[in-house]
């Protein structure tokens, strides 16, 4: 019991750990695709090792399938989102790009 | 040797005072409503600490899901018109102040007020929940013994949609936004998992945290995405459908707590032995009506043919 309680207390832990590591990605990477990159993959693994740790402990089979399922749908949803933020901010630039040409080529 | 939660629930009130700090100080309006959107999630986190789920559930899923869309898509609104500056009225600041800290007063007088531990309205839940028709004390208290409450809240939304329909009309014509085929599976993939949730949503609402309003708002999110995607658009045959679902779970939930009152019972007052059945078909209908009113709520007109000249005035 004691070594399942520790392997979930350190499977939690990294998990903060990862959180954390995405988090200081997050401030301090220098543009949006850096920090997408930092945020949506430390993100996951870190919520994958927490789901683990929180199914280690968890009392009966519904409750570990739930926290699979939670995981999935988080995971999915994230790298939609970051998906999505990226192809905005790419085109952001490119719009932001030809404007800049035409003006240059502006006589 | 401070308890580690302890620790944990100072931090999370500094957390939720500051963001809400930001909230207010901010001057760029998308990073207010961001900020919003966090203070609601800690918010949220700071119910389950209360031991509240069911406020969570819905702080989560209303006040900054839906809350927060409904923001995002004002300023998309607005975006390219300069916000007109605050109209500044002369003593307007010292009547708010007062205001302000009237509210604060009470709040502070009710809570010394409040005797210390004591036993609440949780025993008298407690003592009547096998009458109810329902094993879980806040849909016991939301559905049955404070049902009228609840008929309040779903008339507010009611009034709400009727407002947005009566202020702005016509049907969008910006064309759909290009979302690619990764989003495309994630909506095939999601969209009826999510339906299937906020299904499960109501139906656990008898028996533990859940209910009509939460899954109403996971419904709700569903069509937000229809909505956003263009996979719906509503037009204008679609509005007597409309407004029949946003009507009947009011409708439903006042025609049945009329309708139980004979035979000596009083209003809102359902037969012990049919009250679950009751209970869920109400809470099924008002469902439908929140998850269709908050949809219609982010579309936000009436989807009407206006002229041109009627659009030019």
């Amino acid at each position: 019991m004691i070594l399942i309680d520790s392997l979930a207390a350190l499977a939690i832990l990294a998990g903060a750990g990862f959180f954390m590591a995405g988090t200081i990605g997050l401030l301090r990477f220098p543009d949006t695709f850096c920090r997408l990159h930092a945020l949506t993959k430390a993100d996951g693994l870190g919520l994958a090792l927490i789901c683990l740790g929180a199914a280690l402990l968890a009392g009966s089979a519904g409750e570990i399938v739930r926290l699979v399922l939670i995981w999935l749908f988080v995971v999915l949803s994230a790298a939609t989102c970051a998906h999505l933020v990226a192809r905005h901010a790419r085109a952001d630039a490119a719009a932001a790009r030809n404007t800049a040409v035409t003006k240059e080529t502006r006589p | 040797m401070i308890d580690a939660l302890v620790l944990f629930d100072l931090v999370l009130a500094l957390a939720i005072i500051g963001i809400a700090a930001g909230v207010l100080i901010l001057r760029d309006a998308f990073a207010m409503i961001v900020c919003f959107v966090i203070f609601g999630l800690l918010s949220a986190l700071a119910w389950v600490r209360l031991a509240a789920p069911d406020v969570a559930l819905a702080e989560a899923a209303i006040g900054t899901g839906v809350t927060g869309a409904l923001l995002l898509k004002t300023l998309a609104h607005l975006r390219g018109r300069t916000l007109s500056p605050p109209l500044r009225v002369k003593g307007g600041l010292v009547v708010n102040a007062a205001l302000c800290a009237l509210v604060t007063l009470a709040g502070i007088g009710v809570f010394l007020a409040t005797p210390i531990g004591g036993a609440g309205l949780e025993g008298l839940v407690a003592q009547n929940l096998a009458a109810s028709g329902v094993a879980h004390p806040v849909t016991a208290v939301l559905l049955n013994f404070r049902a009228f409450d609840t008929l309040m809240e779903v008339v507010v939304l009611l009034v709400a949609v009727v407002a947005v329909w009566s202020m702005e009309r016509g049907i969008a014509r910006a064309p759909a936004p290009v979302m690619g085929e990764v989003y495309a599976g994630f909506a095939r993939l999601v969209l009826p998992a999510a339906v299937i949730v906020g299904a499960y949503l109501l139906w656990i609402g008898a028996i533990a945290p859940g209910g009509a309003f939460q899954g109403g708002a996971v419904l709700a999110a569903v069509g937000l995405m229809l909505l956003i995607t263009r996979a719906y658009t509503p037009l204008p045959a679609h509005r007597g459908a409309a407004r029949i679902v946003f009507v009947i779970g009011t409708a439903l939930f006042a025609a049945v707590a009329l309708f139980v009152a004979q035979g000596g019972r009083a209003t809102f007052e359902y037969p012990a032995a049919h009250a679950k059945s009751l209970i869920l078909i109400i809470e099924a209908v008002v469902t439908i009506s929140i998850a269709a009113t908050l949809a219609a709520l982010f579309h936000g007109r009436e989807p009407v043919a206006v002229s041109v000249r009627e659009t030019r005035a």
